[in-house]
């Protein structure tokens, strides 16, 4: 029978099958972080059991870190206790962590991809919703809550029901200044943010093709954001390409085994998918977000709409007062106080390129704060190799040291109240940034350009 | 976990669409290390001002609404994975939370915990917020063995959908966890019998 890219890896790993179908799913890297996974070790002790298969589990702080001056002791004392909570689990059940100081640290979907821990095939889970990332690679990968965390640490596995599949295809040539994230916020804002709730999404397409892992990490990432289980993408070349050579990927003859069977994942040509949506890349403007769910967003030189359900009228409404906008605006020479370019949606060399690219010779507008968060330690050893730190800096830009930071405002990184935040991750949520805080969330080069205008503009004219 | 068999209680509404995990918990209050006393910031920031005192105009604060169920408009729980969400839900009182459509993770995270998501229709739904607002103590009763949600003191009743394994664990009050541990040696063979490519690390 055809199957698709997501059967063949979901079959590989079915252990058993109990009432009712659900299946008992093996998993095969489970990341863990310093928010998510102490209440699961606390569950762990108390059942006095192990970690079941510690090699398979990879532990870094992100969240709760804060992102200046990562080699002191962490000021505040919650979260220092939190991420010491996570130093000591990791030590006490023998689980590999890349903490503070330690060169691998970074936020845990960027580091996973960047160290050749995630590969094509694979069944990757990890307390934190954005763990789609890794389906880039043609992973069956997606987030847990934390009692799911003590299951996979107790057995290596998760009791899961098969959810139904959906293909998003995405064809043809984007247009100049149009990026992955304005591809994946313009698919959100077609299919809303409940529109994926109960799918998982195979993104395909000349369009998904065509672009670089990094870039496809940034689609994965957001599927979550139409409420879908997981994003992926079939391996090919790119992916393989990019595999190769990293710290814990296979080797030599074992890494060409590896590649003769991820050569077998992708998507037989007669399978079939519960539900197929096709886009056009020509579609497609640089986007920007209005209101305060990510299915709220649109070209940026659109206006903003009216609410297409009038039953939803009172919640868009609030959304909108929120925002302090209106129906009918343009959020185009809207002035804007802060842009925050970092998270697991856009903090990869690529994004930080682009931005450095964009920035160089310019300043920023005076009355914006603008900050640069790497998603990784290797990363921003690599923006300081390639001299993107003295960009940054002269154009005013505050580079920092890696962690969620602005993206979730658990850390001391927030932005203040009714203030406008052009931000490269991937809520806008209520106070999301911080209470009060106004997110409209774009892509890194919309979001240099806003901190260099100090306003909303189209950087498809730019 | 606590077992859920039947419940009969009045309810509080909050006809909200899509509603966050981070409306429900803000991050900034996911900084302790235990599952307890995350009810004290369940919707925070729709419940109290900055200076902490309570925005009276927010549901959990007008005393004529109460009970253990959460009656939530369309999308609940959408966002972060945060099992903090159901936890802080849970604590502050809440046995069940109804909605016409839960975002995947919270429904999961809510079951883990004994918390009971009852998906009904958008009309179902409607009816409810308005015998609510007809009458602040209508009563509701979910009957799990029947998945079964009615409307005390009228004959609406609607049938709602249930993972059947779920459905035992809640029923007997089973962890997922316990299951998964008796399936400790099938879990080793299949490891064995997929040695490669599932795990090069080892």
């Amino acid at each position: 029978m055809a199957k698709t890219l997501f059967d063949k890896i979901w079959d590989n790993h079915v252990v058993n099958t109990v009432e009712g179908g659900t299946a008992v799913l093996y998993i095969d890297r489970h990341f863990i972080h310093e928010v998510t996974s102490p209440q699961a070790f606390d569950g762990l002790a108390s059942r006095n059991i192990p970690v079941f298969r510690t090699a398979q589990t990879i532990a870094t702080a992100d969240h709760n870190v804060p992102t200046v001056n990562q080699h002191l002791p962490i000021s505040e004392p919650l979260s220092k206790f939190q991420v010491d909570k996570l130093i000591e689990n990791c030590h006490k059940y023998g689980v590999s962590l890349y903490g503070l100081g330690h060169p691998f640290q970074g936020i845990v979907h960027v580091i996973g991809p960047e160290l050749g821990i995630t590969q094509p095939g694979m069944t990757i889970v990890c307390g934190d919703s954005h763990t789609s990332t890794h389906g880039a690679f043609g992973c069956i990968a997606f987030g847990i809550g934390t009692s799911q965390v003590e299951q996979v640490l107790a057995s290596q596995c998760l009791l899961q029901l098969k959810p139904k599949q959906m293909r998003i295809n995405v064809e043809g040539t984007l247009h100049q200044g149009v990026t992955a994230k304005d591809v994946i916020l313009y698919i959100i804002s077609k299919l809303t943010t409940s529109g994926g709730t109960g799918y998982f999404v195979e993104y395909a397409g000349s369009t998904i093709r065509n672009l670089s892992m990094e870039g496809r990490m940034t689609i994965c990432n957001m599927s979550i954001e139409m409420g879908a289980k997981g994003g992926l993408i079939a391996p090919d070349e790119k992916t393989f390409d990019y595999v190769n050579g990293k710290k814990y990927a296979p080797k030599e003859a074992a890494f060409d085994q590896a590649v003769s069977y991820w050569k077998t994942l992708p998507t037989d040509e007669d399978a079939s998918f519960d539900v197929e949506f096709t886009f056009q890349a020509s579609d497609i403007m640089p986007m920007v977000t209005y209101g305060t769910n990510p299915g709220m967003g649109m070209g940026v030189r659109q206006l903003i709409p009216e609410p297409i359900d009038p039953a939803n009228r009172n919640s868009f409404d609030k959304s909108l007062s929120y925002m302090g906008l209106h129906a009918g605006e343009s959020l185009l020479g809207k002035e804007i106080q802060h842009v925050f370019i970092g998270s697991c949606t856009n903090s990869r060399m690529e994004d930080l390129r682009l931005v450095a690219d964009y920035v160089k010779g310019k300043q920023k507008a005076p009355h914006v704060k603008a900050m640069i968060v790497p998603g990784s330690k290797q990363v921003e050893a690599q923006v300081i190799l390639e001299g993107l730190d003295h960009i940054f800096k002269a154009a005013g830009f505050d580079f920092r040291e890696p962690g969620c930071s602005a993206c979730l405002g658990m850390n001391e990184d927030k932005i203040p109240a009714n203030e406008y935040c052009v931000s490269t991750s991937n809520r806008n949520f209520e106070g999301r940034q911080g209470p009060g805080a106004r997110t409209i969330l774009t892509s890194p080069l919309m979001a240099a350009a806003a901190a260099i205008n100090g306003k909303i503009i189209d950087v498809s004219l730019d | 976990m606590e077992k859920f068999t039947l419940l009969q209680s009045s309810a509080v509404p909050l006809p909200n669409e899509d509603i966050d995990t981070d409306q429900i918990i803000p991050a900034r209050f996911l900084k302790a290390t235990t599952r307890e006393g995350f009810g004290d910031n369940l919707f925070r920031d729709w419940r109290y001002h900055p200076d902490g005192s309570q925005k009276s105009d927010f549901v959990l604060n007008n005393p004529i609404y109460k009970g253990a169920i959460l009656v939530a408009g369309r999308n609940f729980g959408c966002g972060s994975s945060r099992e903090h969400a159901a936890w802080a839900i849970a604590d502050y009182g809440f046995k069940a939370v109804v909605s016409s459509f839960f975002a995947d993770i919270f429904k999961g995270n809510a079951l883990n915990n004994g918390l009971l998501p009852v998906t009904v229709s958008d009309s179902f739904l409607n009816k409810i917020f308005e015998a609510i607002e007809n009458d602040p103590n209508a009563g509701l009763e979910i009957n799990l063995e029947n998945q079964s949600i009615s409307i005390s003191n009228s004959s609406e009743v609607e049938y709602f959908e249930m993972d059947p394994y779920k459905k035992i664990c809640l029923l007997n009050g089973y962890d997922d966890i316990d299951f998964l541990l008796s399936q400790k040696t099938i879990i080793s063979t299949f490891e064995e019998n997929n040695r490669y490519p599932f795990n090069p690390i080892k």
